[in-house]
């Protein structure tokens, strides 16, 4: 009996200072000797990612990276901040989403590898870079894919109504009018108050950046006047009638893709894939082109969408997990994997080499990725906050009241409620917000 | 282990009863550690988190930004001023006023057919309002989900074909009624069984002498079933109320499939919300409390308030 206590103690005491010795490590970059096998693991949710990854193991087999399969952006971001809570558990390689940069960083969970990977900066579009860096000098991950907004449109409904694909929001919404008019059924689009991050990508387009940072203060813009316009745009289309209220991603959404009511999507890179999967009988009707713009004479674009690779502050090899995220995202081979097995569009300015052939379910419009890429050129740089989270299940509440209510006027009400619901909790938490 | 005899003069007594002392503990052990690690463990966790809280200094970026400090009752006074916390508090009692009577009201009708009755299609529709119990939560939510949305409906075909428009049972005024629904559905079959098993164990003479004196089949049911099986209507009211006032996984499901759910829809969904969206789980550990106080004040106090009662009525 009093045996096994012994032994446990001493397991214990083993394991503690075991753990503490890893975190000197931690602060030194790496602790692997030369010629030492480093294993490092990667959490992430990108399809066939594990394909992508043999790549480089097999080109590197002093370091072997495993992919730990997640189930999305959210889970992982839960998983992670449990496991930097608990002080274990946590991989060395994590997926990112752009907005989530903050909060992870926050929550102390992400590595500066400013020192490691900083000389990639030239590789990337500075909206990309922005993400990554905050703005500062430190770096928290290694830009991995991009979702520049894509418009999607179904053109046998546009031919059979003598329509142009729209180049302002004015055409937009002049064709959302017309579409509605010809056939009470039909929707050129739907507001959608679950997607937080479409709107967000919206309102980046006309010029907004939520969150800003200004010395060591934070400046939150949620209810700037380019937001409200976009809301106001919005509003005033779901209030007349001409754009659906029901939320994307819903099987009642699907169906309405499928069966032609729903005869746009203003959507991201990724566009196609989703159409995919729920549209799959409309195939060969649907073309992309760039987001109605505010200004035609100066095009801009948003995000929706996109993810860096970034390196956890329990990650005891550092340096190798930093050239294995250089590669991945900045090595043509990577790059090439990325795009053609993974299914993202690369964040890489170098990614055009990679992207040759439309997705297949757009088959029929070979210049895909010249769009997607004037689309991700003129990409507007917006900043995220430390309390994304806050602010996007404020969007959920408030927005829902306001597309149940059918009144423009709730619309701009809720950007009220959403700017005062994330500076107050940014305040009570104890952040520096100017105003 | 020193208790072992050491010399014979030892009374075998002396160590047999320590070893049935012992005994309980041992047999006790694996339950009470299950116990202390998952609930006691859990709950005392709970508790000393919400009293604490995060305070962050400047950008918050970084290392060391943040640190853990002390909030006293503060996020216990910021739960109750939510303002998005007694709407909540409002809807599940509104919800709970819908579902315990409907429920129970189903369950008992249910129970009292199938002991009249007493058929062999008994055992079948026995069987088959029993089976949505054995359906999660989760689940049975996405299948009604799907019955609801208008365009992937069967139904909308059939009340279209009658000449009705269906109305969109996700908003604003039906959406209490649609959860209400599935929680109905999910929940009449196990309290049908509880209420049919106690009347099943009512001894059938009661019934002949009665019937013998001419009453009928209903003042049958209503004048010796119903206040024989009260003990077991007590329970399951007591039960449906503590289901009601942690009603999560139904409207939690049904949320994405509409703009009217929202993350604050029912108590338990701004724990979630404050825990696993906001990253707070100190102003969540605290309304998880207020909401365990709660349950137990007023499952207790019902108990108390007919307990003795109805309880007593058996001896």
């Amino acid at each position: 009996m009093k045996k096994t206590i012994v032994g446990v103690l001493a397991a214990t005491l083993l394991m503690t200072s075991a753990c503490s010795s890893s975190d000197d490590d931690a602060t030194t970059g790496s602790s692997a000797k030369p010629g030492e096998k480093v294993e490092l693991t990667y959490w992430t949710w990108a399809p066939n990612m594990d394909k992508v990854v043999e790549g480089w193991n097999t080109a590197h087999p002093d370091i072997h990276v495993t992919v730990n399969k997640q189930d999305g952006g959210d889970p992982a971001v839960t998983k992670l901040l449990t496991a930097i809570k608990a002080g274990s558990g946590a991989p060395d390689v994590m997926q990112a989403e752009y907005q989530k940069i903050p909060t992870l960083v926050s929550a102390n969970a992400l590595a500066d590898i400013a020192k490691e990977s900083g000389s990639l900066k030239s590789k990337f579009p500075d909206s990309a870079w922005n993400a990554v860096t905050l703005g500062g000098e430190a770096l928290y991950g290694v830009p991995q894919d991009s979702g520049p907004m894509m418009f999607y449109y179904r053109t046998d409904v546009f031919e059979k109504l003598g329509l142009q694909a729209p180049k302002t929001w004015d055409d937009y919404a002049a064709a959302a009018r017309k579409i509605h008019a010809a056939n009470k059924k039909q929707y050129l689009g739907t507001f959608s108050a679950t997607d937080a991050g479409w709107f967000a990508g919206l309102s980046q387009q006309a010029g907004a950046s939520w969150w800003g940072i200004n010395g060591d203060t934070w400046s939150v813009a949620i209810n700037d006047a380019a937001t409200q316009k976009v809301a106001g745009y919005w509003g005033g289309l779901v209030q007349e009638g001409v754009i659906d209220n029901k939320p994307m991603y819903t099987p009642e959404w699907n169906a309405a893709l499928n069966d032609g009511t729903q005869v746009g999507w203003t959507s991201s890179v990724w566009g196609p894939g989703v159409l995919e999967g729920n549209a799959a009988s409309t195939k060969g009707k649907w073309k992309a082109t760039l987001l109605p713009q505010w200004d035609a004479a100066s095009p801009a674009n948003g995000n929706w969408g996109g993810s860096a690779t970034s390196v956890t502050t329990q990650s005891k090899h550092k340096a190798e997990a930093a050239q294995f995220i250089a590669w991945l995202n900045t090595d043509p081979a990577g790059i090439k994997a990325l795009a053609g097995t993974a299914n993202v569009y690369p964040a890489s300015v170098d990614s055009s080499a990679a992207l040759t052939t439309p997705p297949a379910f757009l088959s029929n419009q070979p210049d895909f990725y010249t769009v997607a890429a004037e689309a991700a050129k003129i990409t507007k740089p917006f900043t995220y906050g430390p309390n994304v989270n806050v602010a996007y299940s404020s969007y959920n509440d408030a927005f829902g009241k306001a597309a149940t209510s059918k009144k423009a006027a709730d619309f701009t009400a809720a950007l009220t409620t959403m700017q005062s619901t994330t500076v107050d909790d940014m305040k009570n938490t104890g952040f520096k917000v100017a105003g | 282990m020193s208790a072992l005899p050491t010399s014979s003069r030892t009374p075998r007594t002396a160590t047999r009863r320590g070893g049935r002392a012992a005994a309980p503990y041992s047999f006790l052990a694996p339950a009470l550690i299950l116990f202390v690690a998952f609930l006691a463990a859990p709950i005392v966790y709970a508790g000393y988190l919400s009293l604490r809280r995060v305070k962050v200094s400047g950008l918050g970026l970084g290392a060391g930004a943040r640190t853990e400090i002390w909030a006293g009752l503060s996020n216990y006074s910021r739960s109750l001023a939510d303002p998005d916390f007694m709407p909540s508090v409002y809807r599940i009692g509104a919800y709970g006023l819908i579902v315990v009577p409907t429920m129970l009201g189903l369950a008992l009708l249910m129970a009292l057919l199938l002991d009249a009755g007493r058929t062999r299609v008994g055992t079948f529709s026995r069987t088959a309002i029993f089976l949505p119990y054995a359906v999660p939560a989760v689940i049975s939510s996405l299948l009604w989900g799907f019955l609801y949305l208008p365009r992937v409906s069967p139904f909308t075909d059939l009340v279209q074909g009658l000449g009705f428009t269906p109305p969109d049972v996700l908003s604003g005024s039906w959406v209490l009624w649609a959860v209400a629904n599935i929680a109905v559905w999910g929940g009449t079959g196990f309290n049908m069984i509880v209420i049919y098993t106690a009347l099943r164990a009512i001894p059938t003479d009661l019934f002949e002498a009665a019937r013998l004196d001419g009453a009928s089949d209903r003042q049958i049911a209503w004048r010796i079933k119903i206040p024989i099986v009260l003990p077991s209507l007590i329970m399951t009211f007591v039960f449906s109320l503590i289901a009601t006032l942690q009603v999560f996984a139904e409207p939690m499901t049904l949320k994405p499939l509409s703009n009217t759910i929202s993350s604050t829809w029912t108590p338990l969904m701004k724990v979630y919300r404050d825990a696993f969206v906001r990253n707070d789980i100190y102003s969540a550990a605290a309304t998880s409390v207020i909401i365990a106080v709660a349950t137990f004040a007023v499952s207790f106090g019902f108990l108390k308030l007919v307990g003795n009662r109805a309880f007593n009525q058996e001896d």
